[in-house]
């Protein structure tokens, strides 16, 4: 029941301090820059990027002992 | 064929019609999570291109408009994380009733910075069940989980914030 109380307390400070979004409506077509989208190339990774993740899952094969170095830093 | 058994194959119109059908709703849903006009339409945009991608993964008979709805609030997701924070909206966003005189610019500052600081999946269903005031099951849709598990975010959430706000030096309620 207090929570309820807090709950309702808290929700009505954060409504008057920001507010509900009052303009929603979408005021133009998103087709075209849809078509853009659709039209764009595939993103080609570069040879350095290739050479880059051999190059970390060889040091990751023969030092599995870093796996969790590198997975507390991601 | 039925538009959506079209669309699953990669017919282009019927992505067209589709697209033209929902993107004011899925508009409408992101607005309300990013509260910004330009990365509302910019995400509108990006959830119809991850559901083209996924197109073959759809199934005809399913429902695309519930589709549509997780895929955008997983796009919205992906931006409160790693966008910078700001829930300041511009003027033509704002609801009329926005300023309230009652509350002191400074206790306004630490509240929005408080809210700021709620992680992202925290931050998003606060931002729609308490400022927006949606149902608990529309939100427990769009992001694919329970409402048991909603109404368990919003409850965190609250705690969260008013454990913040009591560290800015704000009392809200006791705990």
């Amino acid at each position: 029941m207090k929570n309820d109380q807090n709950h309702k307390e808290l929700k009505t400070l954060l409504r008057k301090v920001i507010p509900a979004v009052k303009d929603t409506e979408l005021r133009r077509d998103l087709w075209p820059e849809m078509l853009e989208k659709l039209s764009e190339q595939p993103l080609r990774v570069p040879w350095f990027d290739w050479a880059l993740a051999a190059i970390v899952s060889a040091a990751l094969i023969f030092f599995p002992g870093a796996i969790p170095a590198l997975l507390y830093h991601l | 064929m039925e538009l959506l058994q079209r669309f699953a194959a990669g017919d282009l119109e019927a992505f067209e019609v589709l697209f033209r059908q929902h993107q004011k709703e899925v508009h409408y849903w992101i607005i309300r999570i990013v509260r910004d006009r330009g990365i509302a339409e910019d995400l509108t945009v990006e959830t119809f291109w991850r559901i083209y991608r996924a197109r073959d993964r759809f199934e005809p008979g399913g429902n695309f408009r519930g589709w549509a709805h997780r895929i955008a609030t997983n796009a919205a997701l992906d931006h409160l994380r790693h966008a910078r924070h700001e829930t300041e909206l511009p003027e033509d966003l704002a609801a009329p009733a926005a300023a309230d005189p009652a509350v002191g610019s400074e206790t306004r500052k630490r509240i929005k910075q408080a809210f700021d600081t709620l992680p992202a999946k925290y931050r998003l269903v606060a931002t729609l069940a308490l400022i927006e005031d949606e149902p608990y099951n529309n939100i427990a849709e769009a992001l694919g989980i329970s409402s048991a598990l909603v109404k368990i975010r919003v409850f965190r959430a609250v705690r969260m914030l008013r454990k913040k706000l009591n560290s800015l030096g704000l009392e809200v309620a006791a705990k």
